[in-house]
């Protein structure tokens, strides 16, 4: 999985820079956010704006980070920039109903909760 | 036309499989549809079917392989999916629980729900996955 991370205002970023999230780099992506959730970060956003794919095994990596996230006390796990193609998933599935979803990462950070 | 890929049981390639469905969408002649959904579509199902075969294949072979054939007509757009696993039963896979989502069973729920058929049939030396979708 390629994607790099920074942090803004307390909020891991986390920018997917792959265009594809399929069953070849999903266990990465479920890695990164497990790996982050361990070492204590409590509000990630994950930056999609750049993949034009999900399949499957990618909704199951971004449904695992939100679970692991959201479970713990004030925990935030908030997805950003999400194209048409990869939005239809999120309705195809009506993961939408879980997910945060916000237009671009501005609009999620402004949106404090 | 027909289309025949044979790739190892390696997930990199699923790339090239999603992207032979794009592209295969993207150059249909006389289809009147969402073109550019058509090419999602095909790519997801490919890249799941294929991801399926590679998952279901026997890990301890290395020289195994998955074949994948897309034959399109002016009706209609048949891919089917070869495997050498040991085959699972189509029917027992559940519509996934929306209001409980899980990380896994999404894939057959996806080529069910965008594609007008499916079977899966074991023959005598392999499996066969077949999906029909008709081309308006």
């Amino acid at each position: 999985m390629n994607a790099s991370l920074e942090k803004i205002n307390g909020y891991s970023i986390v920018n997917v820079l792959d265009e594809r999230i399929d069953a070849h780099n999903s266990a990465g992506l479920k890695e990164m956010f497990l790996r982050l959730i361990e070492q204590g970060e409590a509000k990630i956003v994950v930056q999609l704006d750049k993949v034009r794919f999900i399949d499957s095994s990618g909704l199951g990596a971004l449904l695992s980070g939100h679970k692991n996230l959201t479970s713990k006390k004030s925990g935030r796990f908030i997805l950003a920039g999400c194209k048409q193609q990869v939005l239809s998933m999120f309705e195809l599935t009506r993961l939408n109903r879980i997910f945060e979803i916000y237009a671009d990462l501005t609009e999620a950070l402004e949106n404090e909760k | 036309m027909q289309v025949e890929v044979i790739i190892p049981t390696q997930t990199k390639y699923l790339n090239l499989i999603g992207s032979i469905g794009e592209h295969i969408a993207k150059e249909l002649e006389d289809y009147s549809g969402d073109r550019e959904m058509l090419a999602y579509h095909l790519n997801l199902v490919l890249t799941e079917a294929t991801a399926n075969a590679i998952k279901h294949a026997n890990c301890n072979d290395p020289k195994d392989s998955v074949r994948i054939t897309i034959h399109i007509d002016d009706h209609e757009l048949k891919i089917k999916v070869y495997d050498h696993g040991q085959g699972f039963d189509l029917e027992k896979v559940d519509i996934p629980d929306f209001d409980h989502p899980k990380e896994g069973g999404m894939g057959v729920y996806f080529i069910r729900t965008l594609m007008d058929s499916v079977t899966y049939n074991r023959m005598s030396d392999c499996n066969v996955l077949e999906i029909v979708k008709h081309l308006k």
